[in-house]
């Protein structure tokens, strides 16, 4: 065996692999600006599989430390895409019951993921979309407020915390005074406002951008369209240096692109995230010629492909 | 006279309504006249290579890409609807 200066990580609990993701160098997607540096955080190095573990096991963890979230109690709420997932696991890691309410018609695989770590489903009318899924959780929460907890994560100030003490942190760690511009897309908004909190804290100046889908009705998964949707209350308008418009196409292509060039299969919010970072590239390639833009690959493209179940009969 | 079920994104183009009655023999008859009465509706669901990517449109149960696209012939009293790939959220 040859001597190293450092172990292979071990631990203790899945949920201590959360977080300290890799950050890769994209090299062949920007091409077209060949004077500024690419890195995408692979968000999808998490253990539920995106950056929404980061959030679900802050918000979690402080609810736990303050006691608003008890052994006895049942983590409920609404969602049927990433968070759903990472609570499902944290949840199963540290023992507590989860219940998601989701509309009835989101695909069988997601319903199956969250299932496999033992999560109790309510579903919603497939009529009302993701905003009956919301009215159901509020409901059941009204009618037993000491029977749940009700982490909600666009008003929740751990989920931008997640992000303040984590990807910002770790950003700067991996490229110190290198980083000159920063992007991602909004959903929650939490890895916006977090990240871009620490990132402006930083003693050199880091510009902060904050993507979203050009138009209301959009193909953009887990990105929220501002101007037309319900504005996170943990959304502060006054934090971005640059709101970037990305068109669903776009960011479908740069999906399809990151997979064939640099061998990166990532979710569509990824490919508009990457989209933004080329744009921004070119642009300082054009005007400044030099700096560093980062990024974050926020799922695997997998995750909406479908089927997510362990196969019965093995066909080698 | 069919009926169109305009998704939320949308009724900021339909002063508010959830669906829409209007004429035409072909989805894409019903679009047009959709544009005459509320312009800007084509652009967001229509680009030049026909409908975008992201959008589905039913006719009744029935994904128009399964049957004859935009040239899908209807009949009075039928039910288009108009459907983002996602919800949009997390």
């Amino acid at each position: 065996m040859t001597a190293r200066l450092f172990r292979s990580r071990r631990l203790g609990s899945i949920i201590d692999a959360v977080g300290n993701t890799p950050l890769l160098r994209l090299e062949r997607v920007g091409r077209s600006a060949p004077s500024v540096e690419i890195y995408v955080k692979l968000e999808f190095a998490n253990p539920g599989g995106s950056v929404k573990d980061r959030p679900a096991l802050r918000m979690m963890t402080d609810a736990i430390a303050d006691g608003r979230l008890t052994p006895d109690k049942i983590l409920i709420d609404s969602t049927s895409g990433n968070t759903g997932v990472a609570y499902s696991l944290i949840g199963a890691a540290l023992g507590y019951r989860i219940q998601l309410v989701m509309p009835k018609n989101v695909t069988k695989a997601r319903k199956d993921i969250t299932k496999a770590f033992g999560t109790e489903l309510i579903f919603s009318d497939p009529m009302e979309g993701s905003d009956g899924a919301i009215r159901l959780v509020r409901k059941i929460v009204d009618e037993n407020p000491d029977k749940y907890f009700y982490p909600d994560q666009y008003s929740n100030p751990s989920n931008p915390l997640a992000h303040y003490h984590g990807t910002g942190v770790e950003i700067l760690d991996a490229l110190g005074d290198r980083i000159t511009h920063f992007v991602t897309g909004l959903g929650t908004s939490g890895t916006m406002m977090g990240t871009t909190r620490r990132l402006h804290e930083h003693t050199r100046q880091v510009h902060c951008v904050a993507a979203e889908p050009a138009e209301a009705l959009h193909g953009l998964e887990g990105l929220k369209h501002m101007g037309s949707s319900i504005v996170p209350p943990i959304y502060d308008a006054s934090l971005p240096d640059e709101i970037m418009p990305i068109s669903t196409e776009d960011g479908w292509d740069m999906s399809d692109r990151v997979a064939e060039l640099e061998g990166l299969h990532v979710g569509h919010s990824s490919g508009a995230n990457i989209a933004a970072a080329v744009k921004i590239a070119e642009r300082l390639h054009r005007e400044q010629g030099g700096g560093c833009v980062v990024t974050v690959a926020c799922d695997r493209g997998d995750r909406y492909f479908a089927p997510l179940k362990w196969e019965r009969k093995y066909v080698w | 006279m069919v009926t169109v079920r305009i998704p939320t994104p949308l009724r900021t183009l339909t002063a508010g309504e959830e669906q829409v009655q209007a004429e035409g023999s072909t989805v894409r008859a019903v679009l047009e006249t959709l544009e005459k009465n509320h312009p800007g509706i084509r652009d967001r669901l229509l680009d030049e290579k026909g409908v975008r990517r992201f959008v589905n449109i039913y006719v009744g149960d029935e994904d128009i890409r399964f049957l004859d696209g935009l040239d899908t012939a209807l009949k009075s009293g039928d039910e288009i609807s108009i459907v983002p790939a996602i919800a949009g959220g997390n």
